[in-house]
């Protein structure tokens, strides 16, 4: 209905075309903003970050059944997006998570074990954010996508976009995912870095759910039109393409360090898995789509090139399947032996300045510690 | 020795800090072309530019969200929450991210961080600008909170807050912002942060305040000490930590107490002084802690600000109280 004064309503626009490199049968497109050449040794590297990722998760959701892990959240399906997103970063750029990342930590140089420490319950985090420029995995939906925003405004002030020089001009990636794009904070960051142009890309993983909710109770057009909006480029690009994904972030990066300013780019992909252990999916999605994601999946159709084209033979993908028990085998060895953390020390964590209140608190704990040890 | 406002003080403050420490930035709404609502920071976005003294979107969540941000890059943010009652929209940024980013990331995440708040009523204001919302963020641990009520100490303490490497919530007695006159002392020796201090000694009755109310019991002390009473006035300084060092020493001499703050008294500042002298000095006490507060009732409109906010009878009276038991 088009209404005399105001025009039409956007209807629910249909879905655009999607960046794509590699369709799911595994064939090599092309697509004229984004040809960019993979040599063999690069996709061999995609292939096996997917796999160990993918391993990494399985591990980690095996380990929870067991009572290992109080909570894990399965990246199941968007190895791609995140692989893609993380092997463009340069080193300096950096990297502000959500808590579903882990593709993105493990090319951030973050050991598995840690997050496991964290989703154990032994730590919120212990990672150091400097030393591998990815920030805290942060829960609270969003709210990550201001401090990317914030951070990109101290590289700005620090003089650090578009000198020209490849080794210092850097970047901020924000990840978030579809239900996060209707919080408060998600729109603000999007206003703050229109405003001052900063270097951030805002790195949407639309994997079609929010817990329960379905894509069409954010938004009634597609996510990465979001961004005209505000006044900065959107794109979407098939977040189950490693090659794609990879191809459009690093673009988006460089024309950030450039100076060009915020870009939001929508991965479109699926969250194959529950939304955490605790959720259970067959209450509110058909497994039909599930079935339909399957085909779409991000690992199969590069081995499929892989193959065909003669880039990997039987022995690379052995050797890769390889690492990949190993790594699960170090990850439940190192989950069992990751130390409880000791109560005494959490007075210690919360000021950089501890202050005498919370000093006498600590004590009073010790002593009241104390007494139980003498008992027995 | 120059004699200024509470208001040009913490613009002077503000200014020695830029000037100290060049990753010190200041943003806020309408801070720098305008100087602020209240001229605080008046004159620093010409002089020190506006990659420093930034005019932010109007959006508080996007204010103190883009500042951690700024503080994880090494920034020392000072930010200016326009008035009290604006802050919520940032609550959610100032209680689960400011205040435990350092604790999530076991000590490696700093954020040095000031978040100044005009606070507290009798300016005439309509809704929304004359909340003392302390308590909130008093009981948000990572948080510290102080209070200047005067200009000297304005001065000294905002440089110290924003030279902390913990977040702080610095408020400010929006009310005595251009009543406030006197000399400051720039080369004086500051005293720590964190502390309490007494600033009327007296004999026969406690008065704990801080912010705007450390006036109101100054004059409660004078009128008293006419009718023959010495009150001892202690000007709490830092709500988070609390210092109550010089509060349990007075009560130990006194052994009569009340708090006054503009706050309503439910589990207000009060509430928990109110526990911890109990604790502390329970066989001094001659009488239980009183408070006087704002009432249980949201901030009235303008024409009866007065009945709400604790003036100088209401002080008095619960002194007399206090004689009662
Ligand atoms: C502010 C806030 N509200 C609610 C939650 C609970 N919650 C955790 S994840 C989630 C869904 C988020 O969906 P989306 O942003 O699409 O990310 P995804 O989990 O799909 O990766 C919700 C509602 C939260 N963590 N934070
Ligand atoms: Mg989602």
């Amino acid at each position: 209905m088009t209404d005399p004064v105001f025009g039409p309503a956007p209807e629910r626009a249909p879905d655009p075309e999607l960046v794509q490199l590699l369709t799911p049968e595994g064939e090599r497109v092309h697509h004229p903003g984004f040809d960019a050449d993979f040599s063999a040794e690069q996709l061999r590297g995609f292939y096996r970050d997917m796999v160990l990722v993918r391993r990494l998760d399985i591990e980690a959701t095996a380990l929870q059944r067991h009572g290992e892990l109080g909570l894990w959240a399965q990246l199941l399906g968007q190895e791609a997006a995140q692989i893609g997103a993380g092997r463009a970063l340069a080193p300096q750029d950096y990297v502000f998570p959500t808590y579903r990342e882990h593709g993105v930590a493990w090319c951030r140089g973050v050991d598995p074990v840690r997050l496991l420490a964290l989703f154990r319950g032994v730590d919120q985090g212990s990672w150091d954010p400097a030393e591998h420029n990815f920030g805290l995995y942060t829960i609270v939906i969003g709210a990550q996508t201001l401090h990317a925003t914030g951070y990109a405004m101290g590289v700005q002030r620090d003089g650090l976009v578009g000198t020209g020089d490849p080794e210092r001009d850097t970047a901020v990636v924000a990840h978030f995912g579809d239900g996060a794009s209707s919080q408060g904070d998600v729109n603000e960051a999007f206003v703050f870095a229109a405003s001052f142009n900063a270097p951030v890309v805002f790195f949407c993983q639309n994997n079609q759910w929010a817990i329960s909710e379905p894509f069409e109770r954010q938004s009634r057009i597609p996510l990465y039109r979001r961004s005209h909006g505000f006044g900065f480029p959107g794109i979407r690009v098939d977040g189950n393409d490693v090659l794609a994904t990879y191809a459009v972030t690093k673009a988006a990066l460089q024309r950030a360090r450039e100076g060009q300013g915020p870009i939001l780019i929508e991965a479109y992909t699926y969250r194959m898995g529950a939304h955490t252990t605790t959720d259970d999916p067959t209450r509110y999605r058909l497994s039909d789509d599930v079935e339909h994601w399957k085909l779409k999946d991000p690992i199969a159709r590069l081995e499929v090139y892989l193959r065909r084209n003669g880039l990997a033979d039987d022995d690379f993908l052995a050797e890769v399947a390889a690492e990949a028990d190993a790594l699960g085998e170090r990850m439940r060895r190192e989950c069992h032996a990751l130390p409880d953390p000791s109560p005494h020390d959490l007075w210690d964590l919360v000021h950089a300045e501890k202050t005498a209140e919370l000093a006498a608190q600590q004590a009073e704990y010790d002593a009241h510690a104390a007494s139980f040890e003498e008992v027995s | 020795m120059t004699t200024m406002t509470l208001a040009k003080a913490l613009n002077a403050g503000l200014r020695k800090a830029m000037e100290d420490d060049d990753k010190v930035v200041i943003m806020g709404e309408d801070v720098g072309t305008l100087g602020g609502v209240f001229r605080i920071t008046d004159g620093l976005q010409k002089d020190f530019g506006d990659a420093r003294v930034i005019d932010t979107p109007l959006a508080e969540s996007g204010i103190v969200g883009t500042a951690v941000g700024l503080a994880m890059r090494g920034y020392r943010p000072v930010v200016e929450i326009q008035f009290d009652g604006f802050v919520y929209p940032a609550y959610d940024q100032i209680v689960c991210q400011v205040a435990k980013l350092h604790f999530r990331s076991q000590g490696r995440v700093r954020i040095p961080m000031v978040i100044r708040i005009p606070f507290g009523g009798g300016i005439g204001a309509v809704e929304h600008h004359s909340e003392s919302p302390e308590a909130q963020f008093v009981h948000t641990p990572g948080l510290k909170v102080v209070a200047c009520s005067n200009p000297a100490d304005a001065y000294v303490m905002i440089q110290q807050a924003i030279h902390a490497d913990d977040p702080v919530v610095f408020l400010e007695p929006k009310r005595l912002y251009h009543s406030a006159k006197a000399d400051v002392d720039e080369s004086a020796p500051a005293a720590p942060l964190w502390q309490s201090r007494v600033v009327r000694p007296g004999s026969d009755a406690t008065l704990v305040a801080y912010g705007p109310t450390v006036s109101t019991c100054l004059d409660a002390a004078t009128v008293a000490a006419e009718e023959g009473r010495s009150l001892e006035v202690i000007d709490l300084r830092t709500l988070s930590p609390l210092d109550l060092v010089p509060v349990h020493e007075s009560v130990r001499r006194t052994g009569r107490l009340v708090v006054v703050h503009e706050a309503h008294v439910t589990l207000g500042v009060g509430a928990e002084i109110a526990a911890r002298v109990t604790e502390e000095c329970f066989h001094s006490l001659e009488a239980p802690v009183l408070r006087v507060g704002g009432f249980d009732t949201p901030y009235p409109p303008a024409r009866i600000e007065e009945a709400f906010l604790p003036d100088l009878d209401r002080v008095l009276d619960a002194v007399d109280r206090t004689f009662g038991f």
